[in-house]
């Protein structure tokens, strides 16, 4: 099954490529705030049950995928 | 006094590693593949170099963190064998979870490379004690994910317990931001664990040991080695 793991940095660490982002976008005249950039990771797992294969999923989040000092994920079964 | 030098793919100071190690100094100094199993026998410090392992990919350190010397080092470290991991080696240690924290991109987003001050905060360490509690040296950094983060409760255990090795600082040995080259909470360049046996550091001491090349601003990590292997 297709699964779709989606990285993003926790709400208080600080993310600079996400604020150079914001920057340019307001150099554009676009008006945004709180501009974060994180990483999605797409990944095809065997298995037939939505449920066993999320959790087959977080377990590679917190083997390897995730770093759990400044990011959390969110997985979604597709 | 046998220094094993892991490499990685990517890895790119390990041949300043091996010449501070091994030319300089003068101790057997050995460089290992990471698909080596096993780090040799008798090895009593471990080195971990910088570089871009793997090219960086996922997270720095995060894939190297899983090759099978690491394996062989975490087990080293449990015996209280010495580990010191520099620049990228540091990256490597924390996602090994040797050391606490990580190392994110640069506050300024930019690769920085330039000489910076670290103040020594823990002189009672086999990597520092040659050195003074406050003392000032110079040695260069080369990074573009050097800044060092941990989440509030965790960094206050850490200043808690004297984690912190090294900070950045100015020439004569100020603390505060302006001096902090990368953005890195508290200043640290470098952590110890709990044991005092592993030390990650973001500057490069090994490429200031030798006067044929330049200052020797690195040379009091070393001696304070030296004297850690006289002692065993």
């Amino acid at each position: 099954m297709k699964v779709r793991v989606s990285v993003q940095l926790k709400p208080g660490i600080l993310d600079p490529q996400g604020k150079a982002v914001e920057q340019g976008l307001h150099g554009f005249g676009f008006e945004v705030e709180h501009v974060r950039i994180g990483r999605l990771i797409e990944l095809d797992i065997p298995g037939a049950d939505p449920a066993e294969v999320k959790a087959r999923a977080q377990a590679m989040c917190d083997k390897l995928l995730v770093n759990p000092v400044m990011e959390k994920a969110s997985i979604e079964v597709l | 006094m046998r220094v094993a030098v892991p490499i990685f793919p990517g890895s790119n100071c390990d041949h300043d590693a091996l010449h501070a190690c091994g030319t300089v100094m003068g101790w057997e100094t050995i460089p290992v593949w990471h698909q080596e199993a096993r780090l040799p026998e008798g090895t009593e410090l471990v080195f971990v170099p910088g570089g871009f392992s793997y090219g960086d990919y996922l997270r720095c350190g995060a894939i190297a963190a899983l090759a099978p010397i690491m394996a062989d080092v975490k087990r080293h470290a449990d015996n209280g064998g010495l580990v010191l991991g520099v620049c990228n080696g540091f990256q490597i240690l924390c996602e090994a979870q040797l050391l606490p924290g990580a190392l994110l991109r640069n506050e300024s987003l930019r690769f920085i490379h330039a000489d910076v001050h670290l103040r020594v905060e823990r002189a009672d360490l086999p990597f520092t004690q040659a050195m003074k509690a406050g003392e000032v040296f110079r040695v260069p950094i080369a990074h573009a994910e050097g800044n060092f983060t941990l989440d509030p409760a965790d960094l206050a255990d850490l200043e808690a317990r004297g984690g912190v090795a090294f900070r950045y600082c100015s020439a004569q040995g100020e603390i505060g931001e302006d001096h902090v080259p990368n953005g890195a909470m508290n200043g640290i360049a470098g952590i110890v664990n709990l044991q005092g046996n592993v030390l990650g550091m973001m500057p490069h001491p090994e490429r200031a040991v030798d006067p044929k090349l330049g200052p020797t601003g690195g040379l009091g990590v070393f001696r304070s080695l030296a004297a850690a292997f006289s002692k065993v």
